[in-house]
């Protein structure tokens, strides 16, 4: 089988197979091996600190910035918080939570429908109430601040 | 037979012209070939042609390692039909970003460090520099920044692998043996 090859091709697939070349690893550095090792670290850390996991437990219903009341995602139940023009409703099921009806003109909350994250926001400004999932990444303070 | 008359314009071509331009070919050929490569998640590429940027960086410096990038970004659009795109605009910032990270790393000292670092760097200048046009112009919304991770480990393995492509032909003779 070997004989078929040409010997054009057989030189090509030697070259490409690395004969005649320094191996691939003499071609890295110390710094070079700095580097890597310490850019590495840098995207494994991104993972956990952009795709922070932290499963929604609580959510956290606010008037005017005031905490109203905090709901345990555990069961289904249903939330009426009274605000400044109406009656927002809040529907709380296993594991997510949503801005069921809210007397807003424009119905931005109640159309961003279930919030299932960590730290996701339902506002419904008009009537001044905010629903805000949280969850015990949050809570045990594994983070002292965090900025995007 | 085709009469012309003289060209009025002369236009005086010197070596460094043709050796840019060589390059610059190179460098299209392996961006336009890339093209073709399905892709996860658009804007997820190898960057092939940033093996050619890396090799005339170390071989002529930065001014010619600018001029090959940039052509290539224009010409390499030109082919793929994605001049002035918004594909263009990310490539074009994120060629302007490694070329600039490229004036800095070039400046790193030679014995502790090769054309990896200076690979390495360039792509995470590249797709810091997409990532922040994408998010400014594109994509108005910090939901960009999930994708960073992804985008930060392409960069980390294809800017290694590139780096390591560059180092290996910059250790090769620059003349190829003649053939026999």
């Amino acid at each position: 089988m070997t004989d078929r090859i040409p010997d054009g091709l057989r030189e090509l697939l030697a070259h490409a197979a690395g004969e005649g070349h320094a191996p691939w690893r003499s071609l890295l550095k110390a710094g070079d091996w700095l580097l890597l090792l310490a850019v590495g670290v840098l995207v494994a850390a991104s993972y956990p600190l952009l795709w922070r996991g932290g499963v929604a437990d609580r959510a956290i219903v606010k008037r005017d910035g005031q905490l109203v009341t905090e709901l345990a995602l555990n069961v289904a139940r249903k939330y009426e918080v009274t605000g400044a023009i109406g009656t927002t409703v809040i529907e709380v099921q296993p594991g997510r939570a949503r801005v069921l009806s809210d007397p807003g003109p424009r119905q931005y909350c109640v159309q961003q429908g279930w919030l299932t994250r960590v730290n996701a926001v339902a506002i419904c400004a008009p009537n001044h109430v905010t629903l805000q999932l949280t969850g015990r990444s949050g809570q045990n303070g594994a983070y002292d601040t965090l900025n995007y | 037979m085709v009469l012309m008359t003289p060209s009025t314009i002369e236009l005086t071509v010197t070596e460094d012209d043709y050796r840019i331009a060589r390059y610059a070919a190179a460098a299209i050929a392996l961006s336009v070939a890339e093209a073709a490569l399905p892709s996860p998640l658009p804007g997820i590429k190898p960057g092939l042609a940033n093996i050619i940027v890396l090799v005339v960086l170390a071989r002529h410096g930065w001014t010619d390692a600018a001029w090959v990038s940039l052509l290539r970004v224009v010409a390499g659009s030109l082919v793929i039909g994605q001049f002035l795109a918004p594909g263009f605009f990310l490539a074009l910032a994120g060629a302007l970003c490694s070329l600039g990270m490229l004036s800095l790393a070039q400046h790193l000292p030679p014995r502790y460090f090769g054309p990896v670092s200076a690979s390495v760097l360039a792509a995470f200048a590249h797709i810091g520099g997409q990532l922040v046009l994408a998010r400014v112009w594109l994509v108005p919304h910090d939901g960009v920044w999930y994708l960073l991770p992804l985008f930060a480990t392409a960069a980390l393995v294809f800017g290694t692998i590139n780096g390591l492509v560059a180092a290996r032909l910059l250790a090769s003779p620059v003349v190829p043996k003649a053939e026999p």
